[in-house]
């Protein structure tokens, strides 16, 4: 079957997407060691800096993006039983962003680009950081592209039946990244890039701040969806049980696309240039985009208990003893989700508006997104990536023991890392700092909880050069598994038609564009009608 | 399509508590007041020096009419000035804030002094500090290699 050659794009992917994620996760020991201050003998403001812009590149935009193609591209071929709908374009969308990712990388370690991932204006990068970051972003949009065309192509030849639950999620996510991305494209193509070439002097704070901060809500749930997506189509078979609703999913899916596209203003909420009202109205949207994960915890439970009773357990919590612990992909779901649960209570802090000025850019908010993004969504990558390489390689995993220790590893590690973290914000301390050069007793009590992350950071550095090690090992020497077709999850009750607006997405594309003028026409329309004052470029 | 009957209760459940949770959170906000700091305002970041608010001289403290107090200040890499305030105790304060160069943030530790401070626009939140001491004024925004050094001190006194 796979004579498309999926297996080796998707593969090509993960493996970009691992050794970004290496590389990161050691960077990341070195500043917790470096901001601990317990080693005088490296601090360094430029080296720190330098590591964390890269850290967060490789981790928020390399380790994601990439995981996200091979995933797509794999279970859409698998799912759909047809190959890619266009090959080379898709080849030609891997290398397209794996240059922009090397120019990025080179501006980066050079200390050229230490502007942190988030590269606000007028701190000014070096050229060729932007222009990597475009193509990182225009390779994404390719893959959106194949998404959307294989969708088209199957549903063309079988018109009236439901599109797999897998696949639907992945277009669901290629069309939300498109509206997404459409705000720092925006921003890196119309100011940024010609700011920094100097073909125009300055650019408006305001009005990138808000470009970004469009992009930078939806772009959480574009690293979230694949994981969501292997809760619901993978881990309820890989759990030996079924899932609990196909349609839930299809709704959860529906509504992470519309309602976390026009929320990222609440990015803005301690920003002058923007109204309250209209802060008011984006806190409204940002608590309704907890529906679609509560949703989505209820049924993913709901499926794991039915998994857990079919295989014998009794009682009101007995059938998650009696779940197969030792499959990779139960084990990283069921830890991904303990995390998510602290995770959660930690955003609602955020996402209200007040309570929000008491941790917003303090240490809190790197605590907050380490525990759901390095914590949930990176496990479930490690999961999908446990559970994927047999087929992908055609190699059963080398030992399991060990595969089960690294997932441990990291969720012990996290949590040794970021409930500290959390407890410096609430104390007051800044988030981005390489050292704490501050006359206040408050440094003194900061210091037990920066040394507790170097335990953290250590447990979590050890697990990550183990999955690597597993990952290696697995591909290399692991014994030949014959057996490579990727089966998905049934669900309880078969579907055998759908609504069409549970199967296609014309619909849903038309509200979010009616949203999204409302969300966001005045906010950016306002910068035009403005006096404004550009700022010119800076250097670190 | 089968939906089961446990999962429409969940879903009920699900959108009664956001309708709970969204309005405690804007009663409270309603009732006590609270906003975030939104100010819409431009000014020219390279000119501070030149304008009758942000000049040097005119930084630092001043007393309003109604008895509350404005403070204005510059923040600028790396530091905000003038670096040290004195502000009485339960007194509302207003700091109008402009940047002179980059995007940076002011944070007061355990107090809800919080704005970003933004190139091109002008700061403004009102707060009233209810225990005196000395606090910390940190940046809180990175804004250069020595973001870490950015800080000030302010001073909260009992009134004489
Ligand atoms: C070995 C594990 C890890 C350690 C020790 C670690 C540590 C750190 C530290 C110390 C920072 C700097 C925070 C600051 O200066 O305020 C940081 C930033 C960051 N980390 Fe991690 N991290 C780890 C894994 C991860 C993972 C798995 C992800 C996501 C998948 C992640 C995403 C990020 C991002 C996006 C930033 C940039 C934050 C910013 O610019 O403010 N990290 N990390
Ligand atoms: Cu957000
Ligand atoms: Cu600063």
């Amino acid at each position: 079957m796979n004579n498309d050659k999926a297996p080796a794009l998707a593969l090509a992917n993960l493996w970009v997407a691992f050794t970004a994620f290496l590389a990161a996760a050691l960077l990341g020991l070195y500043q917790v060691v470096e901001r601990s201050g317990l080693f005088p003998a490296i601090e360094s403001p430029a080296w720190y800096f330098a590591a964390v812009s890269t850290h967060g590149v490789l981790m928020g935009f390399v380790l994601t993006t990439f995981m996200v193609m091979g995933f797509g591209y794999y279970t859409a071929t698998t799912s759909l039983a047809q190959p890619l709908w266009n090959r080379s374009l898709a080849w030609l969308s891997f290398w397209l962003a794996l240059v922009g990712v090397l120019l990025a990388a080179y501006a980066l370690l050079t200390g050229q680009a230490s502007v942190l991932y988030t590269f606000y204006p007028p701190l000014r990068a070096h050229p060729i950081f932007y222009i990597g970051a475009v193509l990182l972003i225009v390779g994404s949009w390719i893959w959106c592209l194949e998404m959307i065309m294989m969708m088209i192509t199957w549903k063309r030849s079988r018109p009236g039946q439901p599109v797999p639950l897998v696949m639907f999620g992945n277009v669901a996510n290629a069309l939300m990244w498109l509206w997404a991305s459409a705000g720092v494209a925006a921003e890196v193509l119309f100011q940024l890039l010609p700011w920094s070439l100097g073909i125009i002097d300055t650019v408006d704070v305001g009005l990138a701040r808000t470009l970004f901060a469009w992009t930078l809500h939806a772009i959480v749930y574009f690293w979230l969806f694949p994981a969501y997506i292997a809760l619901y189509t993978l881990l309820p078979r890989a759990a030996g049980g079924r899932l609990f609703s196909d349609p839930m999913g299809r709704v959860s899916f529906i509504m992470l696309m519309v309602i976390s596209v026009p929320i990222g203003f609440h990015h803005l909420y301690m920003d002058p240039f923007q109204e309250t009202g209209f802060k008011l109205m984006h806190m409204f949207g940002t608590f309704m985009v907890a529906i679609p994960s509560l949703l989505t915890g209820f049924t993913i439970i709901a499926s794991l208990e039915i998994s857990g009773r079919l295989q014998g357990g009794t009682g009101l919590f007995g059938w998650i003893g009696a779940l197969p612990w030792r499959e990779p992909l139960v084990t990283a779901a069921g830890l991904g989700l303990l995390l998510l649960a602290g995770g959660g209570f930690g955003g609602i802090i955020n996402a209200s508006y007040a309570m929000n000025t008491l941790v917003h850019n303090t240490a809190w908010v790197p605590g907050h997104f380490h525990l759901i993004f390095g914590g949930t969504v990176a496990l479930i990558y490690f999961g999908i990536a446990y559970h994927l390489w047999p087929k992908l390689t055609g190699r059963s995993l080398r030992s399991p023991g060990l595969v089960l220790t690294q997932l441990w590893l990291w969720a012990i590690g996290m949590i040794v890392t970021a409930v500290p973290w959390h407890w410096l914000g609430l104390l007051g301390q800044p988030r981005r700092i390489s050292s704490t050069p501050y006359d206040t007793p408050l440094v003194a009590a900061w210091q037990p909880f920066e040394t507790l992350m170097v335990f953290g950071a250590l447990l979590l550095s050890l697990s990550a050069i183990l999955l690597f090690y597993n990952l290696v090992t697995s591909q290399a020497s692991g014994k030949s598994n014959p057996d490579t077709t990727l089966a998905y999850a049934e669900p309880v009750h078969a579907v055998l038609s759908l609504p069409r607006p549970l199967n296609g997405f014309v619909i849903w594309n038309w509200i979010l564009l009616f949203w999204m003028i409302a969300a966001y026409g005045y906010p950016i329309v306002q910068f035009f009608l403005l006096d404004t004052y550009g700022a010119f470029p800076w250097n670190v | 399509m089968h939906i089961d009957p446990l999962e429409r209760r969940w879903i009920i459940l699900t959108l009664v508590l956001m309708l709970a949770i969204t309005g405690v959170l804007l009663g409270y906000a309603i009732a006590a007041n609270l906003h975030p700091p939104s100010n819409v305002e431009t000014i020219d970041s390279t000119r501070l020096h030149l304008t009758p608010e942000f000049a040097e001289d005119k930084l630092g403290v001043a007393k309003n009419p109604d008895g509350t107090l404005t403070v204005t200040m510059v923040a600028g890499r790396y530091g905000f000035y003038p670096q040290h305030v004195e502000v009485p105790v339960a007194t509302p304060v207003t700091f109008r804030i402009a940047s002179a160069d980059v995007l940076h943030g002011v944070h007061v530790p355990l107090t809800n002094l919080s704005t970003m401070i933004v190139p091109g626009y002008v700061s403004e939140v009102t707060t009233l500090f209810e225990k005196t001491g000395e606090y910390p004024l940190l940046c809180n925004e990175y804004c250069g290699l020595g973001h870490d050094h950015m800080w000030s001190r302010l001073t909260v006194i009992s009134p004489q």
